[in-house]
């Protein structure tokens, strides 16, 4: 069982850039066509600084900087036993290729179904760019077959 | 340019059918998803963690879900996006996302719609069941 004393507990920040070639790789990825996410100039056309990252790009960044598999680790829970469960994003300001992003994790619950066969690791994270701005809001949980 | 006055409660909006998940396209969305889990590449880890064999990342139909806002309004217009991954997708599925309009309000000057979106793969089933919020202009 997921010791409950890690609710509440917040990781060190992590800092990720945001690349031209990922955001051309991580569309690519999802199957997206539209030239917004690999022409820069259709891109400054539309009022974007760049390529702007698409919506479910923020958890990739989550991922680069090791926050989920760090806490399985933490926790020694087997990789192979998780499952992501639940994923939301709320958006505050433009994230394009260029910006040198800031996140903040911290977990906000724990809980368990059917007798502990199931486990539900909540977690948050709050992302802000080199300007200073808050750019999205993820919430995940991740769910653990014991 | 959709206007808000003509958006309608019940209302759905375009639907999206994506080309079968292929193991290159799993393999593509590891690299770039920097999910290296290998239970989305590598059958036998897969099998040993306890499933019938490889699937999907559950951020690969949410992304779909996320094409889905983005074809029927600019990006910066999605204020919010949502899942529950209540089932998993296997190499091979074709999924088609879905949305209708479930409420509209204004709030801080802004005119919003929210949304129920939906992943099923090719046999129907749910995959994923969300929300999304997204700003519309007024005129």
């Amino acid at each position: 069982m997921i010791d409950r004393s890690i609710i509440g507990k917040e990781y060190p920040p992590f800092t990720a850039e945001v690349e031209k070639r990922w955001v051309r790789s991580f569309a690519e990825a999802i199957g997206e066509t539209s030239p917004i996410y690999f022409d820069e100039s259709v891109a400054r056309a539309a009022g974007y600084r760049s390529l702007p990252a698409p919506p479910t790009f923020p958890f990739a960044m989550i991922m680069d900087g090791n926050q989920s598999f760090m806490i399985l680790d933490e926790l020694g829970i087997d990789k192979r036993r998780a499952m992501h469960g639940e994923q939301s994003f709320v958006y505050h300001a433009d994230l394009c290729a260029g910006d040198v992003v800031t996140g903040r994790q911290r977990v906000v619950d724990v809980y368990d179904k059917k007798n502990g066969a199931l486990e539900f690791l909540v977690t948050e994270t709050r992302l802000d760019n080199q300007r200073g701005e808050h750019v999205c809001d993820l919430r995940t949980t991740v769910v653990v077959r014991n | 340019m959709i206007p808000f006055k003509q958006i309608k409660v019940g209302d759905a909006i375009p639907s999206m059918t994506k080309p079968a998940i292929s193991h290159l396209q799993l393999a593509l969305y590891a690299g770039a998803g920097a999910d290296h889990n290998p239970i989305h590449v590598d059958e036998e880890a897969a099998k040993a963690g306890g499933l019938p064999g490889i699937i999907a990342h559950g951020m690969l139909p949410l992304g779909f879900l996320g094409q889905l806002l983005t074809q029927w309004v600019p990006q910066r217009q999605v204020r919010s996006l949502s899942a529950r991954f209540v089932a998993m997708a296997f190499p091979g599925d074709v999924i088609t996302c879905s949305g209708k309009i479930v409420g509209k309000r204004e709030e801080a000057g802004a005119q919003l719609v929210d949304l129920e979106i939906t992943a099923q793969n090719q046999k129907g089933e749910n995959l994923q069941l969300g929300k999304a919020t997204v700003a519309l202009i007024s005129e």
